[in-house]
Parts: structure tokens; C-alpha cells; sequence
């Protein structure tokens, strides 16, 4: 059986030996290319530093990068000469120091202030707790940690960790000590810092507090729920205004998250979108006509349109938003004549494809009817375009929202700019992660928001080419 | 009969004014959303610009103007510039290249386990098309920011960032275009006995070779741009050359990197367009 195969498969082979000579040598040729991309590779390997990726990449700057995005941490802050006077405060900052008279603050339930024998405890998350002496810091009860630790001040001045001589190395796992700090950080959510001035400590907590009502907001006491049910009521938290306005102006207000600044930011960014492909089309539309040969007789100015379209497209926005970010300064102008310049040479090209590609009949049919030049194209041409122009139009909108966030980092304003601002004071993270979100979600947004009006006003989703 | 024609003729009068009434009223609506969104826009934009739309557009022709006149000054001079940035570009060029190559291979991938017709598991669907979203939606600037910010300068950064983008992007379109190949290539496969990767091979990669090669061309071509703009912010090339020279303030240089990249990206453009075409006997 296979050899009858093997004998019929010769005959083809010498009936038809131009075919499988173009097959072999089709097969070497793809072949070749194959290995001349597998060569660029490697060679992009190496020019790009991609080998370097072990080397530059710090898992434990990453590390602390991730935990900043999803978790707030907490001070504790005690210093050798004034044991008595403990500070606690979110995220270090001086303007939100719990238990401070005027802010009516309580203190964290974490934390017990005891007499001077006891000590004033800190309760971590694993239940290992630090514990605050007037002359030594203890460290007890850490899971995966046999013994205690005691860190006090020698008679120079200098911490160190009581009997640390005695202890092997991977006893002192956790603990990191140079001349003039111990550092205590058995996983990345706890952090005991003991100096010769001063201890600190970082309590890390999942979740992103204050998103809602920051620090000092009289609001804050009360969950997101539970201050949207205060609105309702008569009694008024604050007596200088309602509570809706008092709940409305603290979100806006947020010192943390800057709900007011970000969404306002975002609003112009989606301005820059919309407008800068409304121009665009607005643009497009009757240039395209002219550039299209079936309307257009003029030769000259159909390829001066071409080029015209050409340039448009080859300036890229990033190039005219330098050049309008000096005409208009930062702001939503800068963007939306950069998008709408660009897209304009994008849409023109893609609209006169569609005009030369519309079927001639229609318009003769118009013509039969003695109708003018314009009525024909209006009626001829236009119905069939319509769809595509809407398809084009509403698929660059979504990736002009993205356009409109890198132009805004550029320096014309808007999220854009937000986001790189957050990322620049090296520890906002959750408002680096909180922006991320919202540009995610946006561009989602108007993803699907694109493809329903596309589905609704022209009945299919996809893009219509021609 | 004769009676009821008149009275037929005049309901599908009656029907044709109701659907031409309707379709007035929506379309008077659309244009009325349209117009409103036209001028809150404007209102939003009028509110946050920094300077004001008159004078901007006055000044419109000022910073080409000095860029020019900067480099009318230079004379001869000016062509060797011309040429000292090319290595620039060229490392942007490999940048958008090599980071094009892996996300087009990471795209297969990605297609392969997001198209109905070849996987059978929904899940595993949904979870490939909610992965490319998210790769996709995020804009490249912002990955890169981020790497940026982790490893340090360098070209790295904004090939991670492209590359997923790319992975993404690519990979929605690959989806598509697997999805809506011929079913019959891969029946015939079947009743011959033939396994998951051979049909795969044999019946659905000729048949979207080209297609996914052209998707692929049209987005190198898009990230040429992209990586320029990444070099804006830290990743190396022409774009950080171009950010440095802005700075100082350079107008024969900047013209230099503007006109080497627009004559990159043009040229760019027809190339695709002429081997998309080759590709796939179409021009778009």
C-alpha cells in the first residue's frame, strides 16, 4: 500500500516538477528569513540590554513599590531623651498625628499605652508586637522566631541588639545592622528602626484608607456608606453647611487621594479625545471629497490633498504637541489640535479610500434623474460612506483616549500629567495605582462605549474598511 | 382590488412620513449630543488652558518659524547634524523592532488560546480576552513610567512596555482573524486523524499567515512611534535626544530630529503599505 503510494506520489512529482520546485524552494526561502529573525533577535538581545534584566531589575524596590499600591503604613516615632511623648502618625506625616488635641483624634486600637514597668505595646498584624520601654525596645512574639529580642543604647550611644554575640546568623534573620541603626524587618509589613536619637516604626496595614475622607475631615470617622446615610439627615455634622455639601466637598477635598484634581484631570483628557477626533473628522469630511477621483477631477489638487494627508500622518502628535505646547501653553488645546491635526491625515486617507471604493451605480441611478453634481454625491455617494466614516471615526476615539494620556505627560496637562507628578514624590504609590486604575477603566470605557454606538448607529461592531 | 390600492398606498405614505419623521428626530438628537458635547468640551478646555485660544492661535507659527530660521542660519553646515543623530535613531528604530517581534510571538499565543474555534474551554477564553483588555488598554507610557521608575534609564523599560502593548493589540486583531478563517481546512485535518498542533499548523496558519504579517507590519509601524515618545520620558533614542535638544533650546537640532523622524515614519508608511500589499493583494 505505501509503496503503490510512494510510486503515484513520483509520478506527480514528475508531471508537475515546477510546482514542487517553487514548494522547496518557497519552504528554503521562509526558511532563511527564519533564521536571518532569529539572528536579529539575539542581536537585540544584546544591544538592548535585555540581558541586563537580572541585573537592573531590584526585587526589593519592586517589592516596596507593589506594597506602597495596596497598603498605608502607620509611625510610631519615640525619642531616647522624651520617652513620654510617643507620636503616631499616617504615613509620617507630620499633619496626621493621631491623639493630637485639636484633631479629636483617637488613638489606633493597635496601640496601648501603659505605665512605665508594662511598657506601651505595638501590635503588628502577625500578632508579633514591639514594645516600648523608656531605655530598650522589645520585640517579642514574632511567628517563626524563637526567642525575644531586646534593642537598648550602649554607653556610647550606638543601638545594638542585647546578646546579639551569642546568637548565630540565621538567628538574626530579619535584622539588618550598621554602627548607628538597627533595622528589625522580619517581613515587608513590619519595620522596627531603633537609632541613636530615636525609634521608629512602620506598621503596614492592607487597603487604601482615607480614599474617601482624608485625615482631618470631620467625615472621617464615618464609612463612605454610613456618611451617604448622613446626607439624609437633619443633623448637621458641621453647622456651617449641609451634609451633602459637606460630603461632597470632602471627596472633592481629599488631601490623600486629590478626588477633585484627578477627576478634573481626567475630564480633560477625555475632552482632548472627543474634540481632537470631532476636529479631525470635522477635517476630514470634505477634504476627503476633494481628494477622491470619482468626485474630484482635478488631478493637481487631489495629489497635493494626498501629500497634505502624508504629512499630517508622518508629523506625529508627539511632534505637533511640542509644537502647539509652545502656541497654547499646557492645557486641552495643546492636545486636541495635536490629535486632530494627526488624525485628520489619518481619517482623510481612510475616507477617500472609502469614497473611490463606493459602488458607481448608485450614483448614476441619482444622475438618471437629471440631478446636479452635488445631489449626486450627496445621495450617491454619501449613504454608502456614512457607515464607514462613523466605524473610522468612533475605533480612533478609543485610541486617541490613550494618545490623550501620553500627551498630557508631555506637558499638556490632564491625567497624563497627574500620573507622572504621583510617581515622581517616590511614595504616593496608591495614587500612582488609584490613577492607573481610573486610566485603565477610561480607555475601557470608552473601548465599549465606541463599539455600542457603532452597534447601535451602523449595527456591527467590527470596523468597516470599505 | 382597485378600491383597496388607494387606500394601501396611502398607509405606506403614512408609514414612509412616520419613518422619515423618525429618522429626522434621531438624527437632529445625534447632532443636538453632538454639539452639546462640542461645546462643554469647549468649555472644559477653555477653563483649564493655560493660556488663552487667541493668542495661542496667533502664536501658532512663532516656534516653527524660529526653528527654521535657526536652521536657515547654520547653511551647510547644517547636513552633518543631520546625520550625527542617526544612531539615535536607530536605536529607536531596534527598539520598536525587537519589542515588535516579541509581542507578535506573544500575540499567537495569546490568539491561539482566545480563539472559539480552536479551544473548547471557555474559561481559559475569557480569561486570554480579559488579559489582552487590560495589556492593551493600559497606555505604554504608563508601563514605561513605571519600569522607568524601578530599573533606572535605560532602553529596557520601553521594550516591556511596547512589547506588551503590543501582545495585546495584536493579539485581539490575531483573535479576530482566527476566528473568522475557513472551518473546512481544519474538518478535512480532523477526519484524517490529525492532531491539535498539526491542525493548528497545517490548516489555520496558512490560511492567517499573511493576515497576522500585515497586522504586524502596520504595528511596527505604530511603534517607531510610540518608542519615540517613551525615549521622551527616559527610554533612549531620538525621542530623548529630541527632549534634551528642546531643552536647550537647539532650534537646528530639533528641526534635524523632527525632520529624520518624520522622514522615518513617512517612509515607514509607504513601505508597510507596500508590503501589505504584497502580503495581502490590498492596500488598507
Amino acid at each position: 500500500m505505501s509503496s503503490s503510494l510512494a510510486i503515484e506520489r513520483d509520478n506527480i512529482r514528475k508531471l508537475f516538477p515546477d510546482t514542487f520546485n517553487q514548494a522547496r524552494k518557497s519552504r528554503i526561502k521562509g526558511q532563511i528569513v527564519f533564521f536571518l529573525i532569529l539572528i536579529y533577535l539575539i542581536i537585540g538581545f544584546f544591544t538592548l540590554d535585555v540581558v541586563d534584566i537580572p541585573k537592573k531589575w531590584k526585587p526589593q524596590n519592586a517589592a516596596m513599590f507593589v506594597l506602597d499600591t495596596y497598603a498605608h503604613k502607620d509611625h510610631v516615632t519615640m525619642k531616647w531623651e522624651n520617652p513620654d511623648d510617643i507620636k503616631i502618625a499616617f504615613e509620617g506625616n507630620y499633619r496626621s498625628v493621631y491623639g493630637r488635641d485639636n484633631l479629636d483624634k483617637s488613638i489606633p486600637e493597635w496601640f496601648y499605652k501603659n505605665s512605665d514597668n508594662i511598657g506601651n505595646v505595638i501590635e503588628f498584624n502577625n500578632e508579633g508586637k514591639a514594645i516600648l520601654y523608656k531605655d530598650r525596645v522589645e520585640i517579642v512574639n514574632f511567628p517563626k522566631y524563637e526567642r525575644d529580642f531586646t534593642i537598648r543604647l550602649n554607653t556610647n550611644g550606638k543601638p545594638y541588639v542585647v546578646g546579639s554575640e551569642d546568637l548565630a546568623k540565621d538567628d538574626l534573620k530579619g535584622f539588618r545592622i550598621t554602627e548607628n541603626r538597627v533595622e528589625f524587618r522580619p517581613t515587608l509589613h513590619e519595620r522596627v528602626q531603633v537609632y541613636p536619637k530615636k525609634v521608629e516604626i512602620h506598621r503596614y496595614s492592607i487597603g487604601w484608607k482615607y480614599f474617601w475622607f482624608d485625615f482631618s475631615s470631620p467625615l472621617e470617622p464615618y464609612s463612605f456608606f454610613e456618611a451617604l446615610g448622613l446626607t439624609f439627615s437633619k443633623e448637621r455634622v458641621v453647622p456651617e453647611m449641609s451634609n451633602l455639601k459637606l460630603f461632597l466637598t470632602e471627596i472633592k477635598d481629599n488631601e490623600a487621594f486629590m478626588h477633585g484634581r484627578v477627576w478634573w484631570a481626567m475630564l480633560e483628557t477625555i475632552v482632548m479625545a472627543v474634540l481632537g477626533t470631532m476636529f479631525a473628522t470635522v477635517m476630514a469630511l470634505p477634504l476627503s471629497f476633494l481628494a477622491a477621483y470619482n468626485v474630484t477631477p482635478i488631478k493637481a489638487l487631489r495629489f497635493t490633498l494626498r501629500r497634505l494627508f502624508d504629512t499630517l500622518r508622518g508629523i506625529d502628535f508627539l511632534i505637533w504637541s511640542l509644537i502647539f505646547l509652545r502656541a497654547f501653553g499646557p492645557g486641552p488645546f495643546t492636545g486636541i489640535f495635536a490629535i486632530g491635526f494627526t488624525d485628520t491625515g489619518t481619517l482623510g486617507k481612510l475616507y477617500s479610500e472609502a469614497i473611490e471604493n463606493t459602488e458607481k451605480k448608485q450614483q448614476e441611478g441619482v444622475q438618471s434623474t437629471g440631478a446636479s453634481k452635488f445631489l449626486q454625491h450627496r445621495f450617491g455617494i454619501i449613504p454608502q460612506i456614512l457607515p464607514i466614516f462613523v466605524s473610522q471615526s468612533l475605533y480612533y476615539l478609543e485610541s486617541n483616549t490613550r494618545g490623550a494620556v501620553i500627551i498630557g505627560a508631555m506637558g499638556a496637562g490632564g491625567i497624563g500629567l497627574q500620573f507622572l507628578g504621583a510617581l515622581g514624590t517616590g511614595n504616593d504609590f496608591e495614587n500612582v495605582a488609584y490613577m492607573a486604575i481610573l486610566v485603565l477603566a477610561v480607555v475601557i470605557f470608552m473601548d465599549r462605549l465606541s463599539a455600542w454606538l457603532r452597534r447601535i448607529l451602523i449595527g456591527t461592531d467590527q470596523l468597516i474598511v470599505r | 382590488m382597485s378600491k383597496a390600492l388607494p387606500a394601501n398606498l396611502e398607509q405606506i405614505e403614512v408609514n414612509l412620513k412616520k419613518l422619515t419623521n423618525q429618522r429626522t428626530r434621531s438624527s437632529l438628537l445625534g447632532i443636538a449630543i453632538l454639539i452639546l458635547v462640542f461645546f462643554s468640551g469647549t468649555l472644559v478646555s477653555l477653563e483649564a488652558n493655560a493660556g488663552s485660544f487667541g493668542r495661542g492661535i496667533a502664536n501658532f507659527f512663532n516656534y516653527p518659524r524660529d526653528l527654521f530660521i535657526d536652521t536657515f542660519e547654520m547653511g551647510w553646515k547644517y547636513w552633518p547634524r543631520v546625520v550625527k543623530y542617526i544612531p539615535e535613531l536607530i536605536t529607536t528604530l531596534n527598539i520598536a523592532l525587537f519589542s515588535t517581534s516579541i509581542g507578535f510571538v506573544l500575540a499567537v499565543i495569546f490568539a491561539i488560546f482566545s480563539s472559539r474555534n480552536l479551544i473548547r474551554n471557555k474559561r481559559v477564553i475569557q480569561f486570554t480576552k480579559f488579559f489582552m483588555d487590560v495589556t492593551r488598554s493600559f497606555p505604554t507610557l504608563i508601563i514605561a513610567m513605571v519600569f522607568l521608575y524601578l530599573m533606572g534609564k535605560s532602553s529596557l523599560p520601553a521594550v516591556i512596555a511596547i512589547t506588551i502593548h503590543t501582545a495585546g493589540a495584536l493579539g485581539k486583531l490575531f483573535t479576530e482573524a482566527i476566528e473568522n478563517c475557513d472551518g473546512k481546512p481544519i474538518e478535512g485535518l480532523s477526519s484524517v486523524g490529525a492532531t491539535w498542533t498539526q491542525k493548528i499548523r497545517f490548516s489555520v496558519l496558512p490560511q492567517v499567515l499573511p493576515l497576522f504579517l500585515s497586522y504586524g507590519i502596520l504595528r511596527l509601524e505604530i511603534n517607531v512611534r510610540e518608542s519615540t515618545i517613551l525615549g521622551f520620558v527616559g527610554a533612549g533614542g531620538i525621542g530623548e535626544m529630541l527632549a534634551a535638544l528642546i531643552q536647550w533650546n537647539y532650534g537646528a537640532d530639533v528641526l534635524a530630529c523632527m525632520f529624520l523622524l518624520v522622514g522615518t515614519i513617512i517612509a515607514l508608511d509607504y513601505l508597510s503599505a507596500y508590503w501589505r500589499h504584497n502580503l495581502i493583494g490590498v492596500k488598507q
